[in-house]
């Protein structure tokens, strides 16, 4: 095996877009004379991911995230940088390297809309030529995890979105794919249902130690399920390490919860103070304050109890994308 | 191979269950496909009854075989490729298609054998009505009818892979219609759907022979009718091989092509 799954050297990927005003002048003038822009989604952004990980990818809208998986899976061909998906150059889309990946996106689906997922999925295990053993015993553990048994045999267009997107995961992954990539996979699910794609993740990742690269907006898909998280923005590559130190490094402050009673206190000169509900009062205060302002909250004030943390992660990514240069 | 013919077993599978879901637009297809042929057989059976029975060497029965037959040939060789492949490249399925590790056009040829299983048999009771309201007349001896098999088999084969081929002209262009517009305009004209090829005018008749719609469709249906010498019949098919061949290699080309630009543009 590879010492990595994934492995990725200044990949870059621009395209080239042509503008013009509106208007019927520079309508025409477009016509005989095409302004292009170069637009690089991706710009030479490098990380590796070693077989087993489950890697967060984040980033806002546009930030290159989609792109970069489209480059790791075959569909997009870079502008320059290398990449190996399993010792593969994707975009050769070798049938070898067809076989042992996948990509889900949760806005798009491949399976067909007029017939039973059941149906799709047999067509699946021929394409992918998986053997009739190892195909029942996926599909008997597939439906198990992902409570799939009542959803075999309804037409794909009859179902909800999530009973479609628990589907859609399933026919990804009848041929056991060693590299997943999931681009927002839960988007558009209930809470409940969310929670269930990301456990069904976690255990696909433990059984049979898939390497996953996971794209989300939701911030409690990442947390519950990677510890390394790559973010990107403006196709450049901001972070990559542990959740936690993204989290430290970007924050500047801490967030005390004081519980005093009433609200009628007034708290600003010990720091900002976010909101007061039930005589909880919210401070964010200078993380390097944080030691000196909690004792004298202490010290001045009947406090009943006092509680210092972390402001939320999308607090912390927001802030992150907020600023240009870091 | 084995896992091939499972691959197409699958496919088919599908296929057929996906037809079957739309009642409804099946029949209007058929509808469209018996309309077209109805309305030139009976425009060129008024001309012919009206010039004293014959037009060029085709009698009102000969013309009512030409077009009854004719609606059978263009049903077998038919694709609808061409109305779909932009669709695919705008809505993403394409991309999907691309993750698989097989050729897209597989699904499309099952799609294509599925869909025709289904629909041949309204064709041919369609066919067999028009025979009794029109009575058709052909002569054809044994062999043309032997040679027929092989010769509507190369015809689909051209047809499927020149339309799969001029189909990816999406990859450079959102405006496919103007395309296919006009190779619908000059299959009409050229394959022998509008009238006999024999009808026209000589140096038409010779351009015909070079370009590959007689051989998509009015070449199987000569051999039906007994219209060629064996000469011209061996020609034909030997014509039908390298058609067939020279398709495959643009087909081939203009993937390749087709399929760098989509991955540089964004799939």
């Amino acid at each position: 095996m590879p010492a990595f799954a994934i492995q990725i050297r200044d990949l870059r990927k621009v395209y080239i877009v042509s503008e013009r005003e509106s208007g019927v002048r520079s309508a025409l003038q477009s016509f005989i004379h095409r302004r292009n822009k170069e637009i690089p989604a991706v710009d030479c952004i490098s990380f590796d991911l070693t077989p087993g990980e489950v890697v967060g990818f984040i980033g806002p809208n546009g930030a290159g995230k989609t792109t970069t998986l489209k480059m790791l899976s075959g569909l997009l061909h870079p502008t320059a940088g290398e990449a190996s998906v399993l010792g593969f150059i994707p975009w050769k889309r070798e049938k070898g390297f067809l076989r042992q990946i996948t990509l889900v996106m949760g806005q798009r689906n491949q399976l067909i809309w007029d017939i039973p997922s059941a149906d799709s999925f047999e067509l699946n295990r021929a394409i992918y030529r998986i053997p009739a053993v190892d195909y029942q015993r996926m599909l008997h553990e597939l439906t198990e995890l992902l409570d799939l048994g009542p959803l075999l045999h309804k037409p794909v267009r009859n179902l909800s979105l999530g009973e479609r997107m628990k589907c859609e995961i399933a026919a990804a992954l009848l041929h056991r794919p060693s590299v997943v990539f999931l681009d927002e996979p839960t988007i558009g699910l209930d809470v409940t249902m969310q929670r269930r794609i990301r456990s069904f993740i976690a255990d696909y990742n433990q059984r049979f130690g898939a390497t996953v690269l996971l794209t989300s907006h939701y911030m409690a898909d990442v947390e519950a399920l990677c510890r390394r998280v790559i973010v990107i923005h403006h196709g450049k590559l901001l972070f990559d390490g542990e959740l936690a130190k993204l989290v430290q490094k970007f924050t500047t402050h801490k967030i005390i919860v004081v519980e005093l009673g009433d609200c009628q206190a007034d708290l600003s000169k010990y720091g900002e103070v976010v909101a007061c509900a039930d005589g909880h009062f919210t401070l964010r205060v200078l993380k390097e304050k944080t030691a000196e302002i909690t004792g004298r909250l202490l010290a001045d004030l009947p406090v009943i109890d006092l509680l210092v943390e972390d402001p939320a992660i999308e607090e912390v990514i927001e802030r992150v994308f907020a600023q240009k240069e870091l | 191979m084995r896992a091939f013919i499972d691959i197409y077993f699958q496919q088919f599978k599908t296929s057929l269950a996906a037809t079957l879901q739309y009642r409804a637009s099946l029949a209007i297809w058929l509808i469209g496909h018996v309309l077209e042929p109805l309305v030139f057989l009976i425009v060129w059976s008024s001309v012919s009854n009206s010039s004293g029975g014959s037009v060029g060497g085709f009698t009102t029965r000969g013309f009512a075989a030409y077009f009854i037959l004719l609606m059978l040939v263009n049903h077998i060789t038919y694709t609808w490729i061409m109305y779909e492949f932009e669709y695919r490249i705008r809505n993403g399925t394409l991309s999907f298609a691309l993750l698989k590790p097989i050729h897209p056009i597989h699904s499309d040829i099952a799609d294509n054998i599925a869909s025709k299983l289904i629909t041949l048999p309204f064709i041919l009771v369609i066919a067999g009505i028009l025979a009794l309201a029109f009575h058709p007349v052909i002569s054809p001896s044994l062999w043309s009818l032997a040679l027929v098999i092989p010769a509507l088999l190369l015809a689909l084969l051209i047809r499927f892979l020149i339309e799969w081929t001029l189909a990816q002209a999406a990859f450079w262009t959102t405006r496919v219609s103007a395309i296919n517009q006009t190779y619908f305009v000059l299959l009409l004209f050229l394959s022998g759907q509008l009238a006999p090829l024999a009808l026209y005018p000589a140096w038409i008749q010779s351009v015909a022979v070079i370009l590959p719609f007689r051989w998509m469709i009015s070449f199987p249906l000569e051999l039906m009718l007994g219209q060629l010498t064996p000469t011209q019949a061996l020609t034909g098919l030997v014509i039908q091989v390298a058609w067939v061949m020279v398709s495959y290699g643009l087909f081939r080309l203009v993937w390749q092509a087709g399929i760098r630009i989509y991955s540089a543009v964004g799939a």
